[in-house]
Protein backbone atom coordinates (compact mmCIF):
# COMPACT_ATOMS: atom_id res chain seq x y z
CA UNK A 1 0.00 0.00 0.00
CA UNK A 2 1.21 3.52 -0.96
CA UNK A 3 2.09 6.07 2.19
CA UNK A 4 -0.61 8.28 1.47
CA UNK A 5 -2.76 5.53 1.61
CA UNK A 6 -1.61 4.32 4.31
CA UNK A 7 -2.09 8.23 5.88
CA UNK A 8 -5.73 8.10 4.40
CA UNK A 9 -6.82 5.07 6.26
CA UNK A 10 -5.17 6.00 9.59
CA UNK A 11 -6.83 9.33 9.64
CA UNK A 12 -9.74 7.53 8.91
CA UNK A 13 -9.60 4.85 11.77
CA UNK A 14 -8.70 7.96 14.01
CA UNK A 15 -11.72 9.88 12.97
CA UNK A 16 -14.17 6.90 13.09
CA UNK A 17 -12.62 6.60 17.23
CA UNK A 18 -13.52 9.82 18.10
CA UNK A 19 -17.13 9.75 16.61
CA UNK A 20 -17.73 6.85 18.07
CA UNK A 21 -16.43 7.96 21.84
CA UNK A 22 -18.16 11.47 21.16
CA UNK A 23 -21.59 9.01 20.32
CA UNK A 24 -21.29 7.35 23.21
CA UNK A 25 -20.81 10.51 25.48
CA UNK A 26 -23.56 12.11 23.63
CA UNK A 27 -25.69 9.35 24.80
CA UNK A 28 -24.97 9.29 28.21
CA UNK A 29 -25.36 13.44 28.67
CA UNK A 30 -29.11 13.01 27.02
CA UNK A 31 -30.05 9.71 29.46
CA UNK A 32 -31.55 11.61 31.73
CA UNK A 33 -29.63 9.99 34.89
CA UNK A 34 -27.32 12.71 35.31
CA UNK A 35 -28.01 16.52 35.88
CA UNK A 36 -27.58 18.66 32.73
CA UNK A 37 -25.53 21.11 34.54
CA UNK A 38 -22.98 18.64 35.38
CA UNK A 39 -23.11 16.65 32.04
CA UNK A 40 -23.43 19.05 29.15
CA UNK A 41 -24.17 17.74 25.89
CA UNK A 42 -21.45 18.01 22.94
CA UNK A 43 -24.17 21.15 21.31
CA UNK A 44 -23.57 23.22 24.22
CA UNK A 45 -20.53 22.65 24.49
CA UNK A 46 -19.70 23.20 21.20
CA UNK A 47 -21.87 26.70 21.77
CA UNK A 48 -20.03 27.64 24.52
CA UNK A 49 -16.53 26.76 22.65
CA UNK A 50 -17.42 28.92 19.51
CA UNK A 51 -18.75 32.30 21.45
CA UNK A 52 -15.44 31.89 23.78
CA UNK A 53 -13.39 31.69 20.39
CA UNK A 54 -15.94 34.49 18.75
CA UNK A 55 -14.94 36.89 21.27
CA UNK A 56 -11.25 36.15 21.60
CA UNK A 57 -11.41 35.13 25.39
CA UNK A 58 -10.43 31.26 24.65
CA UNK A 59 -8.00 32.06 22.06
CA UNK A 60 -6.20 35.12 24.59
CA UNK A 61 -6.53 32.15 27.52
CA UNK A 62 -4.80 29.92 25.19
CA UNK A 63 -2.07 32.47 24.43
CA UNK A 64 -1.19 32.56 27.89
CA UNK A 65 -0.85 29.08 28.48
CA UNK A 66 0.85 28.72 24.96
CA UNK A 67 3.55 31.30 26.05
CA UNK A 68 4.41 29.87 29.76
CA UNK A 69 4.67 26.37 27.36
CA UNK A 70 7.00 27.51 25.20
CA UNK A 71 8.88 29.61 27.67
CA UNK A 72 9.22 26.72 30.54
CA UNK A 73 9.96 24.65 27.10
CA UNK A 74 13.00 26.47 25.93
CA UNK A 75 14.43 26.68 29.12
CA UNK A 76 14.67 22.91 29.14
CA UNK A 77 15.77 22.96 26.02
CA UNK A 78 18.56 25.35 26.81
CA UNK A 79 19.66 23.45 30.25
CA UNK A 80 18.51 19.83 29.21
CA UNK A 81 20.43 19.36 25.92
CA UNK A 82 23.97 21.19 27.22
CA UNK A 83 23.41 19.79 30.59
CA UNK A 84 22.74 15.52 29.18
CA UNK A 85 25.70 16.80 27.02
CA UNK A 86 28.31 17.00 29.61
CA UNK A 87 26.69 14.62 31.66
CA UNK A 88 27.94 11.86 29.00
CA UNK A 89 30.56 13.23 27.85
CA UNK A 90 32.51 13.84 31.09
CA UNK A 91 32.33 10.83 33.25
CA UNK A 92 32.89 13.52 36.59
CA UNK A 93 29.90 15.78 35.14
CA UNK A 94 27.65 12.67 35.04
CA UNK A 95 28.68 11.41 38.19
CA UNK A 96 27.73 14.17 39.93
CA UNK A 97 24.49 14.71 38.14
CA UNK A 98 23.14 11.29 37.52
CA UNK A 99 22.20 10.87 40.99
CA UNK A 100 20.84 14.07 41.54
CA UNK A 101 18.41 13.58 38.00
CA UNK A 102 16.69 10.56 39.13
CA UNK A 103 16.27 11.65 42.53
CA UNK A 104 14.20 14.85 41.18
CA UNK A 105 12.90 13.33 38.35
CA UNK A 106 9.63 11.00 40.25
CA UNK A 107 8.89 14.13 41.79
CA UNK A 108 5.37 15.04 39.94
CA UNK A 109 6.05 18.76 39.16
CA UNK A 110 2.71 19.34 40.59
CA UNK A 111 3.48 18.92 43.93
CA UNK A 112 6.30 21.09 43.63
CA UNK A 113 3.44 24.06 43.20
CA UNK A 114 2.65 25.43 46.29
CA UNK A 115 6.49 25.21 47.24
CA UNK A 116 6.90 27.35 43.90
CA UNK A 117 4.29 29.77 44.92
CA UNK A 118 5.54 30.68 48.14
CA UNK A 119 9.28 30.95 46.48
CA UNK A 120 7.95 32.60 43.59
CA UNK A 121 4.36 34.49 44.11
CA UNK A 122 1.61 33.82 41.75
CA UNK A 123 1.58 34.29 38.05
CA UNK A 124 4.11 33.16 35.51
CA UNK A 125 7.46 33.11 36.92
CA UNK A 126 5.93 29.80 39.26
CA UNK A 127 3.73 28.43 35.99
CA UNK A 128 7.29 28.87 33.68
CA UNK A 129 9.23 27.61 36.34
CA UNK A 130 7.15 24.44 36.90
CA UNK A 131 6.77 23.51 33.07
CA UNK A 132 10.75 23.92 33.35
CA UNK A 133 10.84 21.37 35.95
CA UNK A 134 8.57 19.10 34.58
CA UNK A 135 10.24 19.50 30.80
CA UNK A 136 13.95 19.29 31.56
CA UNK A 137 13.87 15.91 32.55
CA UNK A 138 13.14 13.83 29.49
CA UNK A 139 15.27 16.22 27.64
CA UNK A 140 18.59 15.52 30.14
CA UNK A 141 17.92 11.86 30.10
CA UNK A 142 17.34 11.17 25.75
CA UNK A 143 19.93 13.40 25.61
CA UNK A 144 22.23 11.52 27.48
CA UNK A 145 21.51 8.85 25.86
CA UNK A 146 21.97 9.91 22.29
CA UNK A 147 24.62 11.30 23.19
CA UNK A 148 26.34 7.47 24.32
CA UNK A 149 24.33 5.47 22.01
CA UNK A 150 26.70 7.61 18.87
CA UNK A 151 28.37 5.11 16.79
CA UNK A 152 32.24 5.26 17.92
CA UNK A 153 32.79 4.74 14.16
CA UNK A 154 31.54 7.85 13.37
CA UNK A 155 33.52 9.46 15.70
CA UNK A 156 36.40 7.36 14.31
CA UNK A 157 36.18 8.25 10.80
CA UNK A 158 35.74 11.77 11.37
CA UNK A 159 38.98 12.05 13.68
CA UNK A 160 40.82 10.18 10.58
CA UNK A 161 39.49 13.44 8.54
CA UNK A 162 41.18 15.80 11.16
CA UNK A 163 37.83 16.87 13.08
CA UNK A 164 38.86 19.25 16.21
CA UNK A 165 36.89 18.27 19.35
CA UNK A 166 34.81 21.20 18.77
CA UNK A 167 34.22 20.26 15.54
CA UNK A 168 33.24 16.81 16.27
CA UNK A 169 30.55 18.04 18.51
CA UNK A 170 28.64 20.19 16.47
CA UNK A 171 29.24 18.09 12.91
CA UNK A 172 29.27 14.13 14.61
CA UNK A 173 27.55 13.88 18.24
CA UNK A 174 24.95 16.58 18.08
CA UNK A 175 23.25 14.95 14.50
CA UNK A 176 24.35 11.41 16.09
CA UNK A 177 22.46 11.99 18.90
CA UNK A 178 19.38 13.69 17.12
CA UNK A 179 17.23 10.92 17.06
CA UNK A 180 17.22 10.88 20.84
CA UNK A 181 17.44 14.25 21.46
CA UNK A 182 13.89 15.36 19.02
CA UNK A 183 12.52 12.23 21.32
CA UNK A 184 13.05 13.99 24.26
CA UNK A 185 11.96 17.18 22.93
CA UNK A 186 8.66 15.69 22.37
CA UNK A 187 8.85 14.12 25.56
CA UNK A 188 9.70 17.63 27.71
CA UNK A 189 7.12 19.15 25.55
CA UNK A 190 4.37 16.84 26.43
CA UNK A 191 4.83 16.80 29.98
CA UNK A 192 4.83 21.23 29.83
CA UNK A 193 2.01 20.56 28.35
CA UNK A 194 0.61 18.71 31.28
CA UNK A 195 2.21 20.28 33.69
CA UNK A 196 0.78 23.79 32.54
CA UNK A 197 -2.89 23.38 33.44
CA UNK A 198 -2.21 21.88 36.84
CA UNK A 199 0.39 24.78 37.88
CA UNK A 200 -1.74 27.18 36.36
CA UNK A 201 -5.05 25.81 38.45
CA UNK A 202 -3.11 27.09 41.73
CA UNK A 203 -0.71 29.90 41.01
CA UNK A 204 -1.81 31.97 37.91
CA UNK A 205 -4.40 34.77 37.94
CA UNK A 206 -7.13 35.47 35.49
CA UNK A 207 -5.52 33.63 32.72
CA UNK A 208 -4.51 30.36 30.77
CA UNK A 209 -6.37 27.47 30.41
CA UNK A 210 -5.74 25.91 33.50
CA UNK A 211 -7.30 28.57 35.48
CA UNK A 212 -10.16 29.15 32.91
CA UNK A 213 -11.36 25.54 34.14
CA UNK A 214 -10.94 26.22 38.03
CA UNK A 215 -12.49 28.92 38.00
CA UNK A 216 -15.40 28.23 36.02
CA UNK A 217 -15.71 25.23 38.76
CA UNK A 218 -17.17 27.91 41.22
CA UNK A 219 -19.85 28.66 38.48
CA UNK A 220 -21.02 25.06 37.95
CA UNK A 221 -19.89 25.99 34.10
CA UNK A 222 -19.30 22.98 33.00
CA UNK A 223 -19.89 23.46 29.47
CA UNK A 224 -16.91 26.31 29.78
CA UNK A 225 -14.88 23.47 31.67
CA UNK A 226 -15.49 20.79 29.06
CA UNK A 227 -14.41 23.05 25.69
CA UNK A 228 -11.17 24.32 27.76
CA UNK A 229 -10.49 20.62 27.92
CA UNK A 230 -11.34 20.55 23.68
CA UNK A 231 -8.97 23.12 23.53
CA UNK A 232 -6.17 22.12 25.55
CA UNK A 233 -6.42 18.53 23.95
CA UNK A 234 -6.40 19.74 19.96
CA UNK A 235 -3.67 22.53 20.70
CA UNK A 236 -1.42 20.03 22.54
CA UNK A 237 -2.25 17.33 19.77
CA UNK A 238 -1.12 19.73 17.13
CA UNK A 239 2.12 20.45 18.30
CA UNK A 240 2.51 17.16 19.04
CA UNK A 241 1.83 15.93 15.50
CA UNK A 242 2.66 18.51 13.69
CA UNK A 243 5.16 20.49 14.97
CA UNK A 244 7.73 17.75 16.10
CA UNK A 245 6.39 15.56 13.44
CA UNK A 246 7.42 17.57 10.81
CA UNK A 247 11.00 18.36 12.76
CA UNK A 248 11.47 14.11 12.96
CA UNK A 249 10.51 14.04 9.06
CA UNK A 250 12.55 16.12 7.98
CA UNK A 251 15.82 15.18 9.97
CA UNK A 252 16.16 11.90 11.19
CA UNK A 253 13.40 10.31 8.98
CA UNK A 254 14.73 11.57 6.07
CA UNK A 255 18.41 10.46 7.14
CA UNK A 256 17.29 6.80 7.64
CA UNK A 257 18.10 7.45 11.21
CA UNK A 258 14.26 6.46 12.27
CA UNK A 259 12.00 4.86 10.55
CA UNK A 260 7.78 5.23 10.72
CA UNK A 261 6.18 2.52 12.01
CA UNK A 262 4.14 0.09 9.99
CA UNK A 263 0.51 0.00 9.58
CA UNK B 1 53.34 9.37 -2.74
CA UNK B 2 55.24 8.70 -0.21
CA UNK B 3 56.72 5.42 1.66
CA UNK B 4 55.66 4.20 5.17
CA UNK B 5 58.22 2.17 7.25
CA UNK B 6 57.03 -0.01 10.33
CA UNK B 7 59.95 -0.78 12.67
CA UNK B 8 59.68 -3.43 15.11
CA UNK B 9 56.02 -2.25 16.25
CA UNK B 10 54.08 -4.39 19.53
CA UNK B 11 51.11 -4.07 20.90
CA UNK B 12 50.10 -5.82 23.91
CA UNK B 13 45.94 -5.69 24.83
CA UNK B 14 44.91 -5.83 28.50
CA UNK B 15 42.00 -8.18 28.63
CA UNK B 16 39.88 -9.35 31.79
CA UNK B 17 41.93 -12.86 30.67
CA UNK B 18 45.17 -11.57 31.06
CA UNK B 19 47.63 -9.36 28.43
CA UNK B 20 47.40 -10.85 25.03
CA UNK B 21 49.98 -9.78 22.53
CA UNK B 22 48.21 -8.06 19.62
CA UNK B 23 50.95 -7.95 17.21
CA UNK B 24 54.86 -8.66 17.91
CA UNK B 25 57.82 -7.15 16.67
CA UNK B 26 56.16 -6.64 13.25
CA UNK B 27 58.64 -4.80 10.75
CA UNK B 28 57.99 -3.76 7.21
CA UNK B 29 58.86 -1.16 4.89
CA UNK B 30 56.03 -0.36 2.46
CA UNK B 31 57.42 1.99 -0.97
CA UNK B 32 55.50 4.84 -2.41
CA UNK B 33 52.70 4.23 -4.43
CA UNK B 34 52.88 0.66 -3.48
CA UNK B 35 50.36 -1.61 -2.87
CA UNK B 36 50.45 -3.89 -0.33
CA UNK B 37 47.65 -6.25 1.23
CA UNK B 38 48.23 -8.03 4.75
CA UNK B 39 46.29 -11.48 5.04
CA UNK B 40 45.64 -13.89 7.88
CA UNK B 41 43.35 -15.72 9.79
CA UNK B 42 40.91 -13.62 12.45
CA UNK B 43 42.91 -12.50 15.71
CA UNK B 44 46.17 -12.37 13.21
CA UNK B 45 46.62 -9.01 14.48
CA UNK B 46 46.39 -7.46 10.54
CA UNK B 47 43.39 -5.06 11.63
CA UNK B 48 45.29 -4.14 15.11
CA UNK B 49 48.53 -3.16 12.80
CA UNK B 50 46.49 -1.00 10.38
CA UNK B 51 44.88 0.72 13.49
CA UNK B 52 48.39 1.31 14.90
CA UNK B 53 49.25 2.76 11.52
CA UNK B 54 45.94 5.08 10.97
CA UNK B 55 46.92 6.43 14.73
CA UNK B 56 44.05 4.90 16.41
CA UNK B 57 45.99 2.84 18.87
CA UNK B 58 49.56 3.61 20.15
CA UNK B 59 52.09 0.73 20.03
CA UNK B 60 53.85 -0.65 23.26
CA UNK B 61 57.17 -0.50 20.79
CA UNK B 62 58.25 0.19 18.08
CA UNK B 63 57.38 3.15 15.87
CA UNK B 64 55.68 3.77 12.31
CA UNK B 65 57.02 6.67 10.24
CA UNK B 66 55.19 7.92 6.84
CA UNK B 67 57.18 9.93 4.47
CA UNK B 68 59.94 9.92 7.55
CA UNK B 69 57.57 12.11 10.04
CA UNK B 70 56.87 9.81 13.11
CA UNK B 71 53.22 8.80 13.98
CA UNK B 72 51.51 10.15 16.49
CA UNK B 73 47.86 10.26 16.57
CA UNK B 74 45.24 10.19 13.28
CA UNK B 75 46.41 12.74 10.78
CA UNK B 76 45.52 13.27 7.45
CA UNK B 77 48.01 12.28 5.47
CA UNK B 78 46.40 9.04 5.60
CA UNK B 79 42.68 8.40 4.58
CA UNK B 80 40.83 5.32 6.23
CA UNK B 81 38.14 3.13 4.45
CA UNK B 82 36.34 0.62 7.56
CA UNK B 83 34.45 -2.72 6.90
CA UNK B 84 31.36 -1.28 8.49
CA UNK B 85 29.13 0.26 6.27
CA UNK B 86 27.47 2.39 9.28
CA UNK B 87 31.17 4.79 8.92
CA UNK B 88 28.83 6.94 6.50
CA UNK B 89 27.32 9.81 8.21
CA UNK B 90 23.30 9.09 8.02
CA UNK B 91 22.58 12.81 8.00
CA UNK B 92 24.73 14.13 5.39
CA UNK B 93 24.35 13.24 1.33
CA UNK B 94 26.82 11.32 -0.46
CA UNK B 95 28.36 14.41 -1.43
CA UNK B 96 28.63 15.80 2.06
CA UNK B 97 30.16 12.69 3.18
CA UNK B 98 32.86 13.00 0.76
CA UNK B 99 33.51 17.20 1.76
CA UNK B 100 33.72 16.26 5.13
CA UNK B 101 37.37 16.29 5.32
CA UNK B 102 38.08 19.16 3.45
CA UNK B 103 35.12 20.80 5.29
CA UNK B 104 37.65 20.03 8.41
CA UNK B 105 40.83 21.12 6.52
CA UNK B 106 39.04 24.90 5.76
CA UNK B 107 38.27 23.97 2.24
CA UNK B 108 35.46 27.02 0.95
CA UNK B 109 32.23 25.63 -0.19
CA UNK B 110 32.30 26.01 -3.83
CA UNK B 111 35.92 24.49 -4.09
CA UNK B 112 35.17 21.14 -1.36
CA UNK B 113 31.86 20.33 -3.62
CA UNK B 114 34.24 20.97 -6.77
CA UNK B 115 36.55 18.12 -5.64
CA UNK B 116 33.63 15.56 -3.69
CA UNK B 117 31.78 15.85 -6.68
CA UNK B 118 34.97 14.91 -9.16
CA UNK B 119 35.62 12.20 -6.43
CA UNK B 120 32.26 10.62 -6.58
CA UNK B 121 32.97 10.51 -10.46
CA UNK B 122 36.30 8.48 -9.55
CA UNK B 123 34.18 5.94 -7.84
CA UNK B 124 31.14 5.97 -10.67
CA UNK B 125 28.55 7.92 -8.06
CA UNK B 126 28.29 11.23 -9.69
CA UNK B 127 24.55 10.25 -10.43
CA UNK B 128 23.94 10.03 -6.46
CA UNK B 129 25.40 12.82 -5.25
CA UNK B 130 22.46 14.03 -3.35
CA UNK B 131 21.49 10.67 -2.13
CA UNK B 132 21.57 9.93 1.78
CA UNK B 133 23.49 6.65 3.15
CA UNK B 134 20.43 4.84 3.87
CA UNK B 135 19.26 4.84 -0.51
CA UNK B 136 22.65 3.15 -1.41
CA UNK B 137 22.86 -0.19 -2.25
CA UNK B 138 26.18 -1.59 0.57
CA UNK B 139 28.61 -1.28 -2.31
CA UNK B 140 27.78 2.13 -3.31
CA UNK B 141 28.18 3.28 0.79
CA UNK B 142 31.90 1.38 0.37
CA UNK B 143 32.32 3.64 -3.19
CA UNK B 144 31.10 6.79 -1.13
CA UNK B 145 33.77 5.86 1.66
CA UNK B 146 36.69 5.04 -0.57
CA UNK B 147 35.66 8.39 -2.15
CA UNK B 148 35.40 10.02 1.31
CA UNK B 149 39.11 9.05 2.26
CA UNK B 150 40.46 10.54 -0.75
CA UNK B 151 38.89 13.53 -1.05
CA UNK B 152 41.34 15.54 0.98
CA UNK B 153 44.15 14.03 -1.06
CA UNK B 154 46.06 11.53 1.68
CA UNK B 155 49.16 10.41 0.57
CA UNK B 156 48.33 6.97 2.16
CA UNK B 157 45.13 5.07 1.77
CA UNK B 158 44.39 2.35 4.73
CA UNK B 159 41.65 -0.20 4.13
CA UNK B 160 40.08 -2.70 6.66
CA UNK B 161 38.15 -5.36 4.72
CA UNK B 162 36.14 -2.39 2.74
CA UNK B 163 34.55 -5.48 1.21
CA UNK B 164 34.08 -8.35 3.57
CA UNK B 165 30.85 -7.47 4.07
CA UNK B 166 29.86 -7.89 0.52
CA UNK B 167 28.18 -10.07 -1.79
CA UNK B 168 30.71 -11.67 -4.12
CA UNK B 169 29.56 -10.06 -7.35
CA UNK B 170 29.84 -6.69 -6.14
CA UNK B 171 32.88 -7.47 -4.22
CA UNK B 172 34.20 -8.34 -7.83
CA UNK B 173 33.09 -5.45 -9.28
CA UNK B 174 34.66 -3.28 -6.31
CA UNK B 175 38.09 -4.52 -6.52
CA UNK B 176 38.18 -3.80 -10.59
CA UNK B 177 37.26 -0.11 -9.50
CA UNK B 178 39.62 0.17 -6.68
CA UNK B 179 42.34 -1.04 -8.68
CA UNK B 180 41.33 1.49 -11.76
CA UNK B 181 41.52 4.36 -8.85
CA UNK B 182 44.64 2.96 -7.23
CA UNK B 183 46.15 3.68 -10.61
CA UNK B 184 44.77 7.06 -10.87
CA UNK B 185 45.48 7.81 -7.89
CA UNK B 186 49.22 6.18 -7.15
CA UNK B 187 48.42 6.31 -3.35
CA UNK B 188 50.42 3.78 -1.15
CA UNK B 189 48.02 1.35 0.19
CA UNK B 190 47.83 -1.17 3.23
CA UNK B 191 45.11 -2.82 2.60
CA UNK B 192 43.95 -5.99 4.88
CA UNK B 193 41.79 -8.79 4.10
CA UNK B 194 41.17 -12.63 4.93
CA UNK B 195 40.55 -12.86 1.42
CA UNK B 196 43.30 -14.70 -0.78
CA UNK B 197 42.39 -14.05 -4.22
CA UNK B 198 41.38 -10.23 -3.34
CA UNK B 199 44.61 -10.07 -2.35
CA UNK B 200 46.53 -11.31 -5.55
CA UNK B 201 44.09 -9.55 -7.41
CA UNK B 202 45.17 -6.51 -6.00
CA UNK B 203 48.29 -6.06 -4.18
CA UNK B 204 51.88 -5.53 -5.29
CA UNK B 205 52.98 -7.32 -2.53
CA UNK B 206 51.27 -9.42 0.06
CA UNK B 207 52.22 -10.17 3.57
CA UNK B 208 51.40 -12.66 5.90
CA UNK B 209 50.08 -12.87 9.14
CA UNK B 210 49.98 -15.42 11.89
CA UNK B 211 48.23 -15.34 15.32
CA UNK B 212 49.45 -16.38 18.64
CA UNK B 213 51.10 -13.65 18.57
CA UNK B 214 50.76 -11.14 15.66
CA UNK B 215 53.66 -11.71 13.42
CA UNK B 216 54.62 -11.68 9.93
CA UNK B 217 55.18 -15.03 8.44
CA UNK B 218 55.93 -14.56 4.87
CA UNK B 219 55.70 -11.92 2.52
CA UNK B 220 54.82 -12.78 -1.60
CA UNK B 221 55.63 -10.03 -4.38
CA UNK B 222 53.03 -10.28 -7.29
CA UNK B 223 54.76 -9.25 -9.94
CA UNK B 224 51.48 -9.69 -12.47
CA UNK B 225 50.88 -7.36 -14.78
CA UNK B 226 47.34 -5.38 -14.43
CA UNK B 227 44.56 -5.72 -14.76
CA UNK B 228 44.68 -9.43 -13.65
CA UNK B 229 43.23 -12.91 -14.51
CA UNK B 230 41.76 -14.62 -11.82
CA UNK B 231 41.64 -17.66 -13.65
CA UNK B 232 44.82 -17.43 -15.22
CA UNK B 233 47.48 -20.34 -13.98
CA UNK B 234 49.76 -17.37 -12.56
CA UNK B 235 47.29 -16.13 -10.41
CA UNK B 236 46.07 -19.36 -8.86
CA UNK B 237 49.36 -20.71 -8.24
CA UNK B 238 49.89 -17.33 -6.18
CA UNK B 239 46.31 -17.83 -4.41
CA UNK B 240 48.01 -21.51 -3.71
CA UNK B 241 50.93 -20.45 -2.49
CA UNK B 242 49.47 -18.10 0.04
CA UNK B 243 46.94 -20.32 1.00
CA UNK B 244 50.03 -22.62 2.20
CA UNK B 245 51.65 -20.47 3.87
CA UNK B 246 48.23 -20.03 5.80
CA UNK B 247 48.18 -23.39 6.81
CA UNK B 248 45.62 -24.40 4.18
CA UNK B 249 46.14 -26.98 1.11
CA UNK B 250 48.78 -28.56 2.47
CA UNK B 251 48.47 -30.83 -1.00
CA UNK B 252 48.32 -27.71 -3.23
CA UNK B 253 46.19 -30.05 -5.72
CA UNK B 254 43.42 -30.79 -4.02
CA UNK B 255 40.85 -27.52 -4.40
CA UNK B 256 40.36 -26.14 -0.57
CA UNK B 257 37.67 -24.65 0.60
CA UNK B 258 39.09 -20.91 1.16
CA UNK B 259 40.34 -21.46 -2.51
CA UNK B 260 36.84 -22.14 -3.97
CA UNK B 261 36.06 -18.75 -4.28
CA UNK B 262 37.10 -16.96 -7.48
CA UNK B 263 37.40 -13.21 -8.11
CA UNK B 264 37.10 -11.01 -11.06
Amino acid sequence: MTESGQHRRSLVRGTLALLVAAAAYEAMARSGYFAPALLPTLPAIGRTLFASLADGSMIEHAAFTLYRVMFGFALSVVVGLPLGILMARFQHVGNFFLPLVSALMPIPSFALVPLFMLWFGIGNLTTILIVFYAATFPMIFNTWSGVRSVNPIWLRAAGAMGASEHRLFWKVIIPGASPFIITGMRQAFLRAWIAVVGAEMIAASDWGLGWVIFDAKEFLNTDTMLASLIVIGITGFAFERFVFGSIERATVMRWGMMRAAKG
Amino acid sequence: MVPIEIRDVSLIYDTPGGKVPGVKDVTLNISASEFVCIVGPSGCGKSTLLNIVAGFLSPAAGEIRIGGKKVDGHGMDRGVVFQDFAQLFPWRTALGNVAFGLEMKGVPKDERERIAHEQLRLVKLEKFTASYPHHLSGGMQQRVAIARALAYNPAVLLMDEPFAALDALTRDDMQRLLADVWRETRKTVIYVTHNVSEAVYLADRVIVMTPHPGTVKAEIRIPLPRPRDPLSVEFLDFQKELLRHLGHGASASEPTKANGKTTA
